[in-house]
């Protein structure tokens, strides 16, 4: 890791920093009293996250009927957080799978929050299939168990039944990619810790971890292993959910171009969820050194990217419709852009497409203020999109006589609500307890992209360009005890 | 002991001591750890025992207190006719005043769960209508009388007779008289009991009279031919038919009868490319309006100038006597030249028939078929009807006489005067002064709480009766159950009440035969003839009546006419609707949820008004009213007719004439049960002609807009065609004309549709049946009687109105109706919509666990076990047929609690124990969180086939009959194997006018819909059935950037309109 870097590139860690240095900084979150305003977020979140349960009681109790779908409009608000979540819970594996590969440092600031957020992410996605049937406490007959009832099995053509799957094999390697990561900094903290019982949870979470060479040697073995695992998992998940859609017969979901626009999207609202969380951490957790303009200005880039892929494929879906000359098709989108639903159109046509493209502009993408409402907003935007693809091509399909309308009823407005209460406490819990940033990984880049590095490679740069080698032999990096004024 | 005889070994042959010490023993060695232990043990055997007998005891009460008792009884002696799983079928009559239907009672374990119709008869040929469909819920229906009440209390047969008998007899010895107030009595038996009293009770008059009343017509026909009847309509022979507000299909005096012959000549096929030609003059939308070719709106009050109009012109052809004034002036008045031109080149098989209850109007009609030369053709005064013989004279008179005094007491048989009367009539003031009142109605009604005594009615189901509908057809009503409650019939109250002591059946009998058996031929026994009967259910003979045509005086009548006519102002004109009807099964929840053929609205009444009318008057529901929430919400008027004030939601009806509002009767009873709480009553707008009779329109009338919003429970929100339907092949149409040179006419598409359907996948095979369906939209006239059917059939819960302002209704089988046309004045077609039984079945690849599949039969059916309630099939249904358990609504949730933790929802009490006896034992309750769709009534299936099977034949066409099919009167539904080239569902679906919904879409649908032809002239009309059939061949159609006009979010369906219509010129 202590491979040559431009000077050019801005440093990743800011401050003069060393080892000690970097682990205070992390571990000081766990320790002692929590902050108040982590009290009052997790009182807040919490309480959000017992109206979710109160109203998924509510619904199993009543029946689904207290929800106000109908015989036209069969998902409403349910899928469209189920799709949501997922979205969400893409960016995580992305961080820390994909750039792995690509050998991105900047991810190191940020991967453990984002593998978190995934994980809680598709905790809160996988609410939605469960609670959204009809008979909830028959859930188990889509599993693929073996049974005395024939055996009978699940449909394995069924879109939903390829959800099972996939949010499963997501969901496990997710969370072994994360808590494996999560190893050597346990053993930090452990090793931090003063009071007995918290050395022992700690030690017990760390799997004993001491640092050994070999442990390191399979450490590192292991996270390549799951990243090149993971990698194509992030292509699959949204594409699988998208086929909820895709390999119906229904106007505005019957559509081959639902795969990549869906990756896209994921990877851009996950992203998003990224931003939001890690400027609030960041600054409550004075994390600004390690994650840093340059990294919100990274993700900045994708959400840029991402955002405008999702804006092509609106716009080819609009043309596709057109160009069939199949009057359903086009009715679908026509009712999208004009009907008396083209409110939420526009809600995700202005969120999605329209406001990453300020980033275009340096200056915006380093403002942080800017950041921050736009994550919220891509997120929003997001949402809209697949309750647009949803309820807007439900609610007035083939025929007219059977068109009707959608509004959510309390208790579905709650469950959403919830499942963010949920999200929240989740994560809150994750960082008190859990170093958000990933300790060793940080650690592992200081020398190549810490600021202080950068100053001695400059002074190194500048001198070869003066007189060659003259303190060439020194090339192999800095010390960590450089100073800088 | 002595030596064995028998032994099986030596041991056992010697005695040996060993071995007979072990043979008295159970087990040869000791137990392990029994033995000498056992002995010594503290816990004896009997301990031992009662600690166990304790236990199990215990276990047992505290595992089953909590357990329902559940009743069963065996049957000891099992009825010969009775096996369990075998249905039984009973022949007899719906009868409920004037409304008659030939039917069978399906009964199981001796409970009537099912009607159908009986083909024997020749007044409604094996069909039924939604209310004959409905009665059988009404068997179970908690709210009726349950025993005698006098004054209030409730008390028994004994104590009541004694206390009506002294009255009367006190009444007959003051010289004072009695009256019976009954509707429509067609029971030859009941009016022989009437007799009987009679002659009991000397003076004593019956007075009929019908909430909606016929006697315009009936006095009309007494005064031109001298019989106070209503004549046989017979359609089938006419080509050429007019209706001047005659809702023939759907309420006006026996529509099941009149569909069956109408619905003759509005079939075509190739070969016989013919139909006839209906033109409607009308008020408001009506179900026959909507079905006729050339559609009239007029205003209540130009009804009579229509009829007078359309007289002079037929008369200035034949050369009648004219009639001055009365001109109709309206821009359909060509629409009239044409019908008159028509009426004359049909002479002799034509028909004009008349909805008024003017008795003037009625010559005028009578008149003008005297000229056509109809009386003897389409026309027969021979076997006449006698489903209305009410009498506004009569009811007006009775009325007077007891102001007067002279009359003294009241027996009301089947009606409810309290309600159903317009404001200001005084029978309510006349009650109170009576002596004696008392009501026979066998269901709750205003009328009663005002009566001394109420002697409650059986329910049909449960009664001997008879019945005459028409002269000459004779047809029992029989029991098929033991009567629920405490109750008697009608007829045996009035003989107890005269004094005879003899059962209402015994009476029948002797009555049939002395005065019934006689008009047989054949049979020598009366027993025979009564069994035949009893059997057929329907009995006929050829009557004989003197008919002497007289000269109607049409000028006199013209100028009465004219007279009677009430304009000036805001006209409201009072209509019925085709399920409730006049209002007495307004508490059915089957017929309430039934949507109306016409609005799709249901749970209420409301003012029908047309858009022009709402617009100028600021009515309009704008895009953001109906966006508000939930359901259809309107805004409601406070409409003040004869200064009786009622407040009612809005609706919006296309077809309605301007100027004029519709409103339903029959809504806002009072005493009533649960479901019947709705709407609000009408019956005070009433007001009367100048002879007293019942008039159901009223002129002057105001109204105020209350500001105040009303949720409709509409089951089909879209406004009108302009919605891009007109180039979706949904439904099409073609004219006679196109028809005549091209049988494809209208469906060209189809062709080039099925030459594109290319699969990778090839095709299912069905090596057996392969069931399917046709379905004619010519002879769907949309009445909703297969929609009630499968109700009963399928066991399909009630949802109520909440649930269907969620859009939640429950029918498997729906009926589309789609307008076309101008809004001022549409004409609609009638779909039925039910599952489709796709081959290619979209719903079932999505499901995660198989529970909708295909049979090798063809059918897509549901497993509800299985079924976890994902509705992924439902979205994914391009029909929207598929129909979700959103609550428990049957109660048959495994976690149904009741009390304070009540979480089933059922809104109309349909769970309780007696209203689930209707219930089909062979069709499963859902639980909630299950998906329940048309089955396409897989039990018939299953049942035709084991029965063909137990015959040792092969199943034939018609074998099964689903219970949409069976219900249709006009055999617009037919069902069979399209395996059987023979099979009439095979023949539609290789004719040329056969078409698939949305077949393009490759789901390869088992339903095949014949292209609905018309026989119009009208130009407006002729326009939209040509774009129609133009467009369906052109995917995106000539206006394609019309496509979606309703989907402008702010605009106001007005606005929708004018778009459409731009698209049309």
């Amino acid at each position: 890791m202590g491979s040559y870097e431009s000077p050019i590139r801005e440093p990743l860690i800011l401050g003069d920093k060393d080892y000690k240095q970097i682990t205070t900084d992390i571990v000081r979150s766990t320790q002692g009293f929590p902050p108040m305003a982590w009290v009052i977020a997790i009182s807040i979140a919490g309480s959000l996250a017992a109206f979710y349960f109160f109203c998924v009681a509510w619904t199993v109790y009543y029946g689904i009927g207290v929800w106000n779908l109908n015989k036209t409009v069969g998902w409403a608000y349910d899928i469209t957080n189920f799709v949501w979540w997922v979205g969400i819970g893409h960016a995580g594996t992305l961080i820390s799978a994909v750039l792995l590969l690509f050998r991105q440092k900047w991810r190191t600031g940020i991967n453990r929050a984002a593998e978190a957020m995934t994980i809680f992410a598709v905790i809160c996605a996988a609410q939605f299939p469960g609670i959204h049937m009809g008979r909830p406490w028959m859930a188990f007959f889509i599993f693929p168990y073996p049974n005395s009832r024939g055996p009978l099995w699940p449909n394995f053509q069924s879109p939903l039944m390829w959800d099972v799957f996939a949010i499963s094999t997501y969901f496990t390697v997710s969370l072994l990619f994360w808590y494996s990561g999560l190893l050597p900094d346990f053993g930090t903290i452990r090793d931090r810790s003063k009071g007995k019982f918290r050395k022992a949870i700690y030690n017990a979470l760390s799997f004993g971890w001491r640092g050994e060479a070999k442990h390191w040697q399979r450490f590192e073995s292991l996270s390549l292993v799951l990243a090149g695992l993971s990698t194509p998992l992030v292509l699959s998940v949204h594409t699988i959910v998208s086929f909820d859609f895709a390999t119906s017969v229904i106007p505005g979901w019957h559509t081959t171009i639902f795969p990549p626009y869906f990756v896209a999207g994921a990877i851009f609202s996950g992203f998003a969820m990224v931003l939001t969380l890690m400027l609030i951490t960041r600054k409550v957790l004075k994390l600004e050194d390690y994650i840093t303009i340059a990294h919100i200005e990274a993700m900045n880039k994708i959400i840029l990217l991402t955002g405008s892929i999702v804006g092509i494929a609106y716009i080819t879906e609009l043309w596709t419709a057109w160009y069939s000359g199949f009057i359903y098709e086009w009715f679908a989108f026509y009712n999208r852009a004009l009907g008396p639903m083209a409110w939420a159109y526009y809600i995700m046509m202005t969120c999605n497409v329209i406001s990453p493209q300020f980033f275009w502009i340096k200056k915006l993408r380093r403002n942080l203020y800017l950041t921050f409402f736009l994550s919220i907003t891509v997120n929003i935007g997001m949402w809209f999109e697949r309750f647009v693809i949803i309820v807007t091509s439900l609610y007035r399909d083939y025929i007219p006589s059977s068109w009707a309308d959608y509004y959510p009823s309390w208790v579905e407005v709650g469950i959403y609500v919830g499942t963010i209460g949920l999200f929240f406490t989740l994560f809150l819990l994750f960082a008190r307890a859990f170093p958000v940033i990933a300790i060793a990984e940080v650690k592992s880049i200081l020398k190549s992209s810490g600021a202080a590095a950068r100053v001695k490679q400059k002074a190194k740069d500048d001198a070869m360009a003066k007189g060659g080698y003259a303190e060439g032999g020194d090339l192999a990096g800095a010390h960590h005890d450089v100073k800088i004024d | 002991m002595a030596e064995q005889q028998f032994w099986k070994g030596l041991d056992e042959k010697f005695h040996e001591p060993e071995f007979m010490q072990q043979a008295g023993k159970e087990f040869p060695e000791e137990l392990p750890g029994f033995g000498a232990k056992l002995q010594q043990a503290n816990t004896s055997r009997r301990d031992f025992l009662k600690v166990l007998g304790f236990s199990v005891g215990a276990a047992t009460i505290a595992a089953s207190c909590e357990m329902p008792v559940r009743k069963s009884i065996p049957y000891l002696v099992k009825p010969d006719e009775i096996t369990p799983g075998i249905a039984n079928y009973y022949a007899s009559s719906y009868v409920d005043g004037g409304n008659y239907c030939s039917v069978l009672v399906k009964t199981r374990e001796g409970r009537p769960i099912k009607i159908e119709g009986n083909n024997l008869s020749q007044i409604t040929y094996g069909g039924t209508d939604a209310s004959a469909q409905a009665s059988v819920l009404s068997l179970y229906d908690m709210h009726r009388p349950r025993g005698p009440v006098a004054n209030k209390k409730a008390t028994n047969w004994a104590e009541l007779d004694k206390a009506v008998v002294e009255k009367l007899q006190a009444i007959k010895a003051a010289g004072g008289t009695i009256r019976i107030l009954s509707s429509t009595i067609i029971s030859p038996s009941l009016k022989a009991a009437i007799a009987k009293f009679v002659e009991q009770f000397p003076g004593t008059e019956l007075v009929q009279y019908d909430a909606v009343s016929y006697s315009g017509l009936l006095d009309a026909n007494e005064q031109s031919f001298g019989l106070r009847v209503v004549p046989n309509y017979r359609f089938e022979k006419a080509k050429v038919v007019v209706s001047l507000g005659a809702d023939f299909l759907g309420t006006w005096i026996s529509p099941t009868e009149y569909a069956y012959n109408y619905g003759l000549t509005r079939k075509v096929s190739k070969d016989n490319a013919k139909m006839s030609r209906h033109y409607q003059v009308e008020s408001y939308a009506s179900l026959t309006g909507l079905n006729a070719d050339v559609r009239v709106p007029v205003k209540p009050s130009e009804e009579t100038a229509a009829a007078i109009t359309l007289y002079n012109l037929v008369a200035s052809k034949l050369g009648g006597a004219s009639i001055s004034g009365g001109k109709l002036e309206s821009a359909y008045a060509e629409s009239l030249k044409n019908a008159a031109n028509d009426l004359v080149e049909a002479k002799g098989a034509s028909l004009v028939i008349s909805g008024s209850n003017d008795v003037n109007v009625q010559l005028i009609v009578n008149a003008l078929n005297q000229l056509l030369g109809n009386y003897g053709t389409t026309i027969d005064l021979t076997e006449y009807s006698n489903l209305r013989q009410g009498n506004d004279t009569a009811y007006n008179k009775f009325v007077a006489d007891v102001e007067a005094g002279t009359v003294k007491g009241l027996i009301i048989i089947n009606s409810n005067p309290a309600y159903n009367l317009p404001k200001g009539d005084k029978f309510i003031e006349a009650l109170g002064k009576l002596e004696l009142t008392v009501s026979l109605n066998d269901k709750q009604t205003e009328t009663d709480t005002l009566c001394q005594f109420l002697a409650p009615d059986h329910h049909y189901l449960e009664s001997w009766g008879d019945a005459e509908p028409r002269n000459g057809h004779i047809s029992i009503i029989q029991p098929t159950i033991d009567p629920l409650f405490d109750t008697r019939s009608a007829g045996e109250s009035l003989l107890k009440f005269a004094g005879i002591n003899q059962s209402y059946y015994d009476f029948i009998r002797e009555n049939w035969n002395a005065n019934i058996f006689t008009k047989s031929t054949g049979l020598n026994l009366f027993g025979h003839f009564w069994d035949r009967s009893v059997h057929d259910g329907v009995f006929t003979y050829t009557p004989t009546v003197t008919v002497t045509e007289g000269i109607i005086d049409v000028a006199a009548a013209g100028a009465a006419a004219l007279k009677n006519v009430k304009s000036g102002g805001l006209e409201v004109v009072m209509y019925e609707k085709t399920a409730i009807g006049d209002g007495k099964d307004t508490d059915n929840p089957w017929l309430q949820e039934l949507p109306d053929p016409v609005s799709k609205i249901t749970w209420d009444n409301y003012a029908c008004v047309s858009l022009k009318f709402a617009e100028a008057n600021g009515l309009d529901y704008t895009a953001d009213r109906t966006r508000k929430s939930y359901g259809r919400t309107v805004q409601t008027i406070k409409l003040t007719v004869n200064g009786a004030e009622v407040e009612l939601p809005v609706h919006i009806q296309p077809g309605m004439p301007d100027g004029t509002i519709a409103v339903a009767l029959g809504y806002g009873r009072e005493v009533v049960g649960k479901a019947g709480e709705v709407g609000a009553n009408v019956y005070p707008f009433l007001t009367k002609y100048s002879n007293g009779g019942q008039s159901r329109y009223a002129n002057d009338a105001s109204f105020t807009v209350t500001g105040n919003d009303y949720k409709l429970g509409q089951t089909q929100t879209h406004f009108s065609v302009s919605d891009g339907l007109n180039q979706r092949g949904i439904v099409k149409t073609t004219t006679l004309d196109e028809y005549a040179h091209d049988p494809a006419a209208g469906n060209h598409d189809r062709a080039h549709v099925k030459e594109q359907l290319q699969t990778l996948y090839g095709y299912h095979e069905f090596p057996g049946h392969k069931w399917g369906m046709g379905i004619d939209l010519n002879a769907c006239f949309g009445c909703g009687a297969c929609v009630v059917a499968c109700n009963a059939e399928n066991n399909i819960p009630v949802v109520g109105k909440k649930e269907i302002t969620l859009y939640r209704e429950m029918h498997w089988l729906r009926i589309d109706r789609y307008y076309f046309g101008n809004v001022e004045n549409p004409s609609a077609v009638f779909q039925p919509m039910m599952c489709q039984h796709c081959d290619n079945a979209p719903c079932e690849n999505v499901c995660p666990v198989s529970a909708t599949n295909h049979s090798s039969e063809g059918l897509n059916q549901m497993a509800y076990n299985r079924c976890i309630g994902t509705r992924y099939c439902a979205n994914n249904c391009p029909y929207k047929v598929r129909r979700f358990n959103w609550f428990d609504y049957w109660g048959a949730d495994s976690f149904t609690l009741t009390g304070a933790l009540e979480n089933n929802y059922d809104p109309h009490q349909m769970t309780g124990d007696l209203t689930r006896m209707v219930l089909n034992p062979d069709v499963t309750v859902r639980s909630r969180g299950v998906m329940e769709k048309c089955s396409f009534c897989v039990q018939r299936i299953q049942e035709g086939k084991l029965t063909a099977k137990k015959q040792g034949r092969k199943l034939k066409d018609g074998d099964i009959k689903t219970a949409c099919q069976s219900a249709c009167v006009t055999g617009a539904i037919v069902f069979g194997d399209v395996n059987n080239p023979e099979s009439a569902a095979t023949l539609m679906s290789n004719d040329e006018r056969g078409f698939k919904v949305i077949e393009e879409i490759h789901t390869l649908p088992s339903i095949t819909y014949l292209t609905r032809v018309r026989n119009t002239n009208d130009k407006e009309q002729l326009k939209a059935v040509n774009l129609l059939s133009n467009n369906a061949m052109h995917p995106l159609g000539a206006d394609a950037h019309h496509t979606g006009g309703e989907a402008h979010g702010t605009e106001t369906p007005a606005s929708h309109d004018n778009h459409s219509e731009e698209g049309h010129h």
